[in-house]
């Protein structure tokens, strides 16, 4: 288990396995049951054939047997396994979070954890200068402008192929509308964390601004959490867009002036170890959650890099345990 | 030499149908989609598992499933004498690909296409048996990465010293010369995935390399029967494992 990660001594493992058997008896005694594990049988009454045979299921001489290890779900006639771990499998409408690995000749290729990685066409971009029109070859060959290999950026599911390849669009949350593209899909100054995809459940908001730390979450749902500084948007019509087209030495120059703030950068660390420590522990990951662990570590006077260690992880383990037996 | 002694105890003190203590942890690696460390003994042997995910040399994509590489090396520390070559020599490749190809009979590839599964198996103890704990400790990591397989494969080793059938035999009995069987099974279809035979060959006159038809029925027999207690063990694990991560993540 992840646990290895973290060193406890002797009290300490005992205080973390009393947390995790009150969170073990809250959970419900039918979840365990319908547990399975690869070639397990799945108890359905076959003479019924109007059972639909979902995911993670395979029909062998006439048994219906699990293919991976999870949950059996009973949806009306949907018999499926929803398998705990695994890598991510893009759903339309998802806001994830990804790292650019190519810049092909119309589209990015983007990393975001799944089978393959999500296509981010250049028509799927608001163009550099905000109108809407047709992408010209000096918008091919200026791409690298935009994006570049390495590149974290934000972005939502158009739709996903047979192949569980995800289409991604780049959309920005300021106001509902796109507006201009270095705002919030170009995140630079922060960190990427990335923790097990099933931790992360599909919400309607995702970007959470943080105007009191100065800090952005977005709880990419493909399992990759971006922490970074909150920067404030500037009007698109405000920059010139001729210094835009000719390449990205005025946008570093603006950039090297600006520095973040020394408490901004604790807020972001602070904020990025509540995420590694549900992480370890197996928590699901939310805003809530975050906030919690992050009040908790500050009233506690816990040094940022203590967050990571044995003491702090213990005492967020029995924080979760008080917090779901109240509910 | 003597491996099995007069009252019937071997070596290191097992029965002739014992098999040695199994142990097993999922997830040590973080980094992986999916990670198993499992020791039969003093063998201990750690899987990595990445994938699936976008094939690296887009000229061995395959169109209609999944390509699977499977590396296995053995640590500088894990024998007796420090390891020269860990990887490259022809014992690790020949290993490499019957893991490949016994892992490859179980996936079910033909769900990812034009996609790459990588298995990296590290043995970092040897004590024989290597190949078997290679092949346990995949299944694990495949399970652990959420890879759906049409079964789980395991895999034990048998052999016959001293006219006696023996199972799962460790480094000290496997060198001793005489024929050995690792079987790899398909517990659930009860289907002999890996059989593979290791004879001795004649060195000495009187050393009787051959092995009668029926004594390797019986040997092979009660390799499949290790198979399948490793195959009750390995899926104790992993169920409790996976209610692990049920009730830790809550609602």
């Amino acid at each position: 288990m992840k646990e290895t990660q973290i060193t406890l001594n002797q009290t300490q493992k005992i205080r973390l396995q009393r947390a995790l058997d009150t969170l073990h008896s809250l959970s419900s005694k039918s979840l365990s049951d319908a547990s399975v594990t690869v070639a397990d049988k799945i108890p359905v009454n076959l003479n019924d054939s109007s059972i639909l045979k979902g995911h993670g299921t395979l029909d062998l001489d006439g048994e219906l047997i699990s293919t991976n290890c999870g949950i059996v779900e009973r949806i009306d006639r949907l018999v499926y396994v929803r398998s705990t771990k695994s890598r991510y499998i893009p759903e339309t409408g998802n806001v994830i979070v990804g790292r650019v690995v190519e810049v092909a000749q119309d589209r990015w290729k983007v990393d975001i954890n799944a089978y393959h990685d999500g296509v981010l066409m250049l028509a799927s971009v608001t163009s550099p200068d905000g109108i809407q029109r047709r992408r010209t070859e000096a918008d091919e060959l200026n791409m690298r402008n935009t994006f570049e290999e390495d590149d974290v950026i934000s972005a939502e599911v158009r739709n996903v192929q047979n192949n569980y390849t995800a289409q991604l669009h780049a959309r920005s949350e300021k106001y509902g509308k796109i507006t201009h593209y270095t705002d919030f899909l170009q995140l630079d100054r922060g960190q990427l964390i990335v923790v097990p995809c099933y931790l992360v459940k599909k919400r309607k908001q995702h970007f959470h601004q943080l105007d009191e730390y100065g800090v952005l979450v977005i709880l990419g749902c493909n399992g990759y959490v971006w922490v970074g500084e909150l920067i404030e948007a500037k009007d698109g019509m405000e920059l010139d867009i001729s210094e835009q087209t000719h390449g990205g030495f005025t946008k570093s120059e603006e950039e090297e002036q600006h520095t973040t703030l020394l408490e901004t950068r604790q807020n972001i660390c602070r904020i990025s170890n509540a995420v590694r420590v549900l992480s370890i522990l197996g928590f699901n990951i939310t805003l809530e959650v975050i906030l919690e662990i992050f009040d908790l570590s500050r009233s506690l006077d816990v040094e940022i890099h203590d967050m990571l260690g044995g003491e702090f992880c213990v005492l967020v383990a029995e924080r979760e345990a008080e917090r779901r037996s109240q509910n | 030499m003597e491996f099995v002694s007069p009252e019937g105890l071997r070596l290191d003190g097992r029965r002739p149908l014992e098999m040695r203590q199994l142990r097993a942890e999922i997830g040590s690696i973080s980094k992986a989609d999916g990670s198993a460390v499992f020791e039969m003994g003093n063998t201990k042997v750690i899987a990595a598992v990445y994938g699936p995910r976008e094939v690296e040399n887009k000229s061995q994509q395959i169109s209609d499933k999944a390509l699977v590489r499977c590396e296995y090396t053995m640590a500088n520390f894990s024998t007796g004498d420090r390891v020269r070559k860990p990887k490259g020599d022809r014992r690790s490749t020949e290993i490499s690909m019957v893991i490949r190809q016994t892992m490859e009979s179980c996936i079910l590839l033909e769900k990812f296409p034009q996609s790459q599964i990588d298995i990296f198996v590290q043995v970092l103890q040897a004590d024989g048996g290597t190949r078997s704990a290679c092949i346990n400790a995949a299944t694990l990591a495949l399970a652990d990465a959420g890879i759906p397989m049409r079964d789980l494969v395991t895999s034990c080793s048998a052999g016959y010293l001293n006219s006696t059938p023996l199972l799962d035999l460790n480094y000290v009995e496997d060198s001793a010369g005489g024929p050995d069987v690792t079987v790899g099974l398909l517990p659930k279809m009860d289907k002999v995935t890996l059989l593979q035979p290791d004879v001795a060959l004649p060195e000495i006159m009187q050393m009787d390399s051959k092995l009668p038809i029926d004594i390797f029925e019986n040997v092979m027999q009660l390799a499949i029967e290790g198979c399948k207690a490793v195959a009750i063990y390995i899926r104790e694990i992993l169920l409790e494992n996976t209610k692990q991560l049920e009730y830790r993540r809550g609602k």
